[in-house]
C-alpha cells in the first residue's frame, strides 16, 4: 500500500476484520430477496412479449383464470394512469408514465421479454402453466436494435410522443419532429478549432460497444403482503428501499407512508437493482387476492428484461504537439437507451476526458431509444464505453509519437486547479500520483517474454456520490453500540461503517452492532450507488460518533460535578480533572455505559449527511495477455489494478471491490454482449451463452492501493467500488494490439471478433 | 401441459431423515427451499450454470437446480446448512470469513459446498485445479481472487 505522509494513525481503519454479517453468510442462513419464508404465499410469473415491437391487440385472460390454483391476474390496466413527470431514482431519474410501461407494457411491447401479464397461483408450476393459457394478440412492427440505425430519420419510431430535447448550443439537431434521439447534450470548453490548430498530429477513430449485463447472481425478487387496512409491505433485494417505496407509492397511486420495503439481503445489484420490476406486480396481485405473492425472475427473463448498459457508438478526435501535450478533443458519444430514454450518456460525455487536463475540448451525446431492454445503471454507468474511447486512440498517439504511453498521460494528468470538462476546478485529486505509480510498478517495468503476448495500460475515472444518508445509534449498557442503517449492505458496508463508528468512538469492531432496516424504521436514505456508501454512510458514522463522546462527556461532567470543558475523551476514555483526594478521574466507555441509564438515562442518537464532498476516483490497470492465433482467444497472464482509493476503511473489501469491477471489466472487454436474431430476439439469454468470467479465465489480479485521502470526508475516504471496471476494456484492446498487431475497434473482443481481424479472408 | 402429481419423497439431508409431499415436478432445490425451508442453497438460473444451488448427493456434487426431487428417494444429501459441525466452522467457512472471500455472498454456499467436494477428492488442489473445479461456480462480486486463496488456505489448514 502506498500511503501519504499525511496519513494519520488509526486503530480500526485499514484493519482486516471479520465482518459483521460474515456467519449468516457462510452458514446459509442470510436471508436474500427469494429466502423470504410467510405463510399462505402464492407465487407470481410473468408473460413476456415474444416479440420486439408489437402492438398488443387483444389479452384475453379467461383460460388462464379458469386453472385451477390460479387466484388472480394483473396486467397494465391494472396500475393508475400515470402523467408525465420525472421520478428521482437516485442515480437517474425516470418518467412515471415510461416505468409503469416496463413493469407491464402498455399498448406497444418495445423489446423481446417485455412483460405483458403476470400470474399468481398457490404454486409455482402452476402459476407458469397458466402463462401458456393467456392469449395475446399480437400486431408485430418493424423493429431497430442498433443505434446508429435508430437515430436515422427513417428508422421504425420506437415512442410516438418522443421529440429530442437539444441540449447542445449551436446544434442543428431538429426539435420537432417524431425521433428515437431522445437528447442531444454538449459540454464545451476552450476554442475547439484553434486547439486543432495547434495539433502537429491528429488521430480520430470509432469504436463499438456492446451491451453487458450486470449479471449478479441473485434474480431480481419481490415479494407483497397489501393488507386490508391499506398498509402495504414489501420484501426485496434492491440497492435502495426508499426509492423502492418512492416508485412503488408513484405506481400503485398511495401515499409513501402506506409502504413499508423490507430490505433482503441483496445477491448483487452494480446498479441493476434500483428499479422495479416486480415489486408493483406482486403489489397488485396481493391486492386482489388478499395473499402475500411472492415473486422472482427466471434468467433468461433477467437477461432480456432487466437492465444492461448502453450498446454505443463512439468517435474521438484528438490533436496533439509533438511533445505529447494535447491540444484538442472532440468526443462523439451514442448511447442506446433500450426501449425508454435515460441512458448514461451524460456520465460518460463528463467522463471521457476526465483524467486530462485539455484546454480546448467538445463531447457531444445522444441517448436514443431502441428496441432493447430499457438499459440501467453498471458500475460506472457509462464510463467505460466512453473512455474506452479516449483511451484507444491514446495508445494510437503514444506509438506515433514515439511515446512512453504513461509519459503521454502524465503529461496531461489532471490536476488540483485544473478544470473538469465542464469548467469546473478540481479538488485534491490522484490522477497523477496513480499514474506515477503505475509507471513504477514493477509489472510495468518487467519483461514480458512469449509469442504472441502483449502489455497494455490504461487509465480510468469515476465521480462517485455522495447524496443523503441517515443513521441513528444507541449505547447499550454493556458498552456496545448499535448502529441503524438504511443503506444496502452490497458487498461490506456494515463492516466499513461499523468501523468508522468505532474509530471515532475509540472502540474495537466488535463493540459496533451494525443492523440495515426497513424504510419505517430509520431517516431516509438514498440508493447504495455511486460508491457512496462508505463516503455518506461513514460521514453519518462519524457524526454519530461525535455525538455520543459529546453527550458522554457531558455525562460524566455531571457524574463527577465538574466543568464541561475539564472533560476530554479519546480513545474510548474519558478523562476529568483529579478527584479531591489528587486521583485521576477517569472511565472508559464500557464503564460510563454501564452507568448510564440509572444517571439520566441511556444515549440515542441520530444524524444525517447531505454532503457532496466525495472525492473523486482515479484508477490504471497493467494487463499481460496472450493471444491464440488458431482459435482467437485471450487468455489474460497477469493484471494489475491500481487506484486511488482515499483512505482504505478495510482493505480486503477495497481490494475486493477492485477485483470484482476489474473481472467485470475483462468480461466486458472480451466476452460479454447480447446477440440478436434479425426479428429482434436476445438469442443468448441464459449463463452459458452470455460468458460471464468464470475462475478459470482469470489470474490473480494484483491490486496497489494508493491513498490520496479525500479532504472532504473525516477519514479521507473516496469511495472505490465503480472505477475499476473503466481501465480494462482499453488496457486489453492496447495489449492485443501489442500481441498481435492488430487494432480492434469493437468490443467485445471476443474469439470470433479477432479471428475475423486475423484470419485471411476469404474474398481477398 | 404436465400433470402435477403429488408424491412422498423421503431423504436424509444435514444427517436427520426428512420426509415432505412433492411435486412431481418439484427440483432438488425447489423442494429443498419451498417445501423443507432449507433456502441455503440459492436458485442463481436454474439451468446449472451458475453452480448457486450446488449441494453433496450421495457423495457427490451436484446442481440441485438439475435434479428431479423424485430422485432423491432414499439420498444423503448435504447443503451449506450442514457444513458446520455444532458450533465448529468447517475450516473452509472460517477461510472464506478470513480471507475476505466473499461480497454480496448468494454464490457463497454454492462455492462452499463445491470447495468441500473437491477438497474430499483431492485435498492438495494446485490453483490452477481449483481455477478449473470451481469454474462451475459463477461469482459476480469478488474476481474470484480471494475465494481461490481462501481455498488454498483451507486445503493447507485441512492437512496440517
Amino acid at each position: 500500500m502506498v500511503a501519504t505522509p499525511e496519513k494519520p494513525e488509526y486503530k480500526v481503519i485499514g484493519t482486516r476484520p471479520v465482518r459483521p454479517d460474515g456467519m449468516d453468510k457462510v452458514t446459509g442462513r442470510a436471508e436474500f430477496g427469494a429466502d423470504v419464508k410467510l405463510e399462505n404465499v402464492l407465487y407470481g410469473a410473468v408473460l413476456r412479449s415474444p416479440h420486439a415491437h408489437a402492438r398488443i391487440k387483444r389479452i384475453d385472460t379467461s383460460k388462464a383464470e379458469a386453472l385451477p390454483g390460479v387466484k388472480a391476474i394483473a396486467t397494465h390496466d391494472d396500475f393508475p394512469k400515470q402523467e408525465t413527470g420525472s421520478l428521482d431514482l437516485g442515480e437517474g431519474s425516470a418518467n412515471p408514465v415510461w416505468l409503469v410501461e416496463n413493469v407491464l407494457a402498455g399498448a406497444k411491447t418495445l423489446y423481446h421479454g417485455h412483460a405483458v401479464a403476470a400470474v399468481a397461483a398457490i404454486d409455482q408450476h402452476i402459476a407458469e402453466d397458466a402463462l401458456a393459457l393467456i392469449e395475446v394478440e399480437y400486431e408485430v412492427l418493424p423493429h431497430v436494435i442498433d443505434v446508429r440505425e435508430a437515430m436515422l430519420p427513417n428508422a421504425p419510431v420506437i415512442l410516438d410522443d418522443l421529440r429530442t430535447n437539444v441540449r447542445a448550443k449551436g446544434a442543428d439537431t431538429p426539435k420537432d419532429v417524431p425521433t428515437n434521439i431522445a437528447l442531444h447534450m454538449r459540454i464545451e470548453k476552450g476554442d475547439i478549432a484553434q486547439g486543432f490548430e495547434e495539433a502537429d498530429v491528429i488521430v480520430e477513430r470509432e469504436y463499438t460497444t456492446s451491451q453487458a449485463h450486470q449479471g449478479y447472481i441473485e434474480p431480481q425478487n419481490g415479494t407483497a403482503f397489501w393488507s386490508r387496512d391499506g398498509h402495504l409491505t414489501i420484501w426485496c433485494s434492491t440497492q435502495g428501499t426508499f426509492s423502492i417505496r418512492n416508485q412503488c407509492a408513484t405506481l400503485l397511486g398511495i401515499p409513501e407512508s402506506r409502504i413499508k420495503v423490507v430490505p433482503m439481503e441483496i445477491g448483487g445489484g452494480f446498479g441493476g437493482k434500483l428499479t422495479v420490476y416486480l415489486e408493483p406486480i406482486a403489489a397488485v396481485l396481493s391486492k386482489k387476492t388478499n395473499r402475500p405473492v411472492k415473486m422472482w425472475m427466471p434468467r433468461a427473463d433477467i437477461i432480456r428484461a432487466t437492465g444492461p448498459t448502453s450498446a454505443t457508438h463512439n468517435r474521438v478526435k484528438i490533436g496533439v504537439k509533438r511533445d505529447g501535450t494535447i491540444t484538442a478533443a472532440e468526443v462523439n458519444l451514442a448511447y442506446a437507451a433500450g426501449a425508454f430514454p435515460g441512458s448514461p450518456v451524460g456520465a460518460g460525455a463528463q467522463c471521457a476526458l476526465a483524467p486530462y487536463d485539455i484546454a480546448n475540448q467538445r463531447i457531444d451525446g445522444f441517448d436514443v431509444v431502441t428496441n432493447t431492454p430499457k438499459t440501467q445503471a453498471y458500475r460506472a454507468p457509462g464510463a467505460p464505453a466512453s473512455e474506452h474511447a479516449v483511451e484507444a486512440t491514446l495508445d494510437e498517439i503514444a506509438e506515433q509519437l514515439n511515446m512512453d504511453p504513461m509519459d503521454l498521460r502524465l503529461k496531461n494528468a489532471a490536476k488540483e486547479g485544473g478544470t473538469n470538462s465542464a469548467g469546473q476546478p478540481w479538488p485534491r485529486i490522484g490522477a497523477e500520483a496513480v499514474m506515477q505509480a503505475v509507471k513504477n510498478h514493477p509489472h510495468y517495468t518487467s519483461e514480458l517474454h512469449g509469442d504472441d503476448t502483449g502489455r497494455g495500460v490504461a487509465l480510468g475515472f469515476w465521480f462517485n456520490g455522495g447524496m443523503e444518508s441517515s443513521s441513528s445509534a444507541t449505547v447499550n449498557s454493556d458498552g456496545t453500540v448499535s448502529l441503524i442503517l438504511g443503506s444496502m449492505d452490497i458487498g461490506g458496508s456494515r463492516a466499513s461503517l461499523a468501523m468508522q463508528l468505532a474509530e471515532t468512538l475509540g472502540l474495537t469492531m466488535d463493540d459496533v452492532n451494525p443492523h440495515f432496516v426497513d424504510t419505517d424504521s430509520v431517516g431516509w436514505n438514498a440508493v447504495t450507488a455511486g460508491s457512496r456508501t462508505t463516503f455518506a454512510g461513514g460521514w453519518v458514522a462519524y457524526d454519530l460518533g461525535e455525538e455520543i463522546k459529546k453527550q458522554v462527556t457531558a455525562r460524566a461532567a455531571r457524574m463527577w460535578d465538574v466543568e464541561l470543558d475539564q472533560v476530554t475523551y479519546e480513545d474510548g476514555k474519558i478523562t476529568g480533572p483529579d478527584d479531591a483526594e489528587g486521583k485521576p478521574r477517569s472511565m472508559t466507555f464500557k464503564e460510563i455505559a454501564k452507568q448510564l441509564q440509572r444517571t439520566g438515562g441511556l444515549i440515542a442518537v441520530s444524524a444525517t449527511s447531505r454532503r457532496n464532498t466525495q472525492g473523486a476516483a482515479y484508477a490504471g490497470h497493467i494487463v499481460d495477455l496472450k493471444v491464440d492465433r488458431e482459435t482467437g482467444k485471450v487468455a489474460i497472464l497477469r493484471y494489475t489494478a491500481i487506484q486511488d482509493v482515499g483512505t482504505a476503511i478495510h482493505p480486503s473489501y477495497v481490494e475486493g471491490q477492485i477485483q470484482g469491477g476489474a473481472a467485470q471489466g475483462v468480461g466486458m472487454a472480451l466476452n460479454e454482449e447480447y446477440y440478436y436474431d434479425a426479428e429482434g430476439h436476445v438469442v443468448n439469454a441464459s449463463l452459458l451463452d452470455y460468458r460471464m468470467p468464470v475462475a478459470n479465465d482469470l489470474p490473480m489480479i494484483e491490486t496497489e492501493l494508493v491513498e490520496v485521502p479525500n479532504p472532504g470526508h473525516p477519514f479521507g475516504v473516496r469511495g472505490v467500488g465503480e472505477v475499476p471496471i473503466v481501465p480494462p476494456m482499453p488496457a486489453i484492446r492496447n495489449a492485443i494490439y501489442d500481441a498481435i498487431g492488430v487494432r480492434l475497434y469493437a468490443t467485445p473482443m471476443s474469439p470470433r471478433r479477432i479471428l475475423e481481424e486475423t484470419l485471411p479472408r476469404e474474398d481477398a | 401441459m404436465t400433470t402435477d402429481e403429488r408424491i412422498v419423497v423421503t431423504s436424509t439431508i444435514n444427517g436427520e431423515e426428512r420426509q415432505w409431499l412433492s411435486s412431481s415436478r418439484d427440483s432438488l432445490l425447489e423442494a429443498l427451499r419451498e417445501r423443507l425451508g432449507l433456502t441455503g442453497a440459492k436458485e442463481g438460473c436454474n439451468n446449472g450454470n451458475c453452480g448457486a444451488c450446488s449441494v453433496i448427493m450421495n457423495g457427490r456434487l451436484v446442481n440441485s437446480c438439475l435434479v428431479m426431487a423424485a430422485e432423491c428417494e432414499g439420498a444423503e444429501i448435504t447443503t451449506i446448512e450442514g457444513m458446520a459441525q455444532g458450533e465448529e466452522l468447517h475450516p473452509l467457512q472460517t477461510a472464506f470469513l478470513e480471507e475476505a472471500a466473499l461480497q454480496c455472498g448468494i454464490c457463497t454456499p454454492g462455492f462452499l459446498i463445491s470447495s468441500k467436494a473437491l477438497l474430499e477428492w483431492k485435498p492438495d488442489p494446485s490453483e490452477e485445479e481449483i481455477r478449473f473445479w470451481l469454474a462451475g461456480n459463477l461469482c459476480r462480486c469478488t474476481g474470484y481472487d480471494k475465494i481461490i486463496r481462501a481455498v488454498e488456505k483451507a486445503a493447507e489448514e485441512m492437512r496440517s
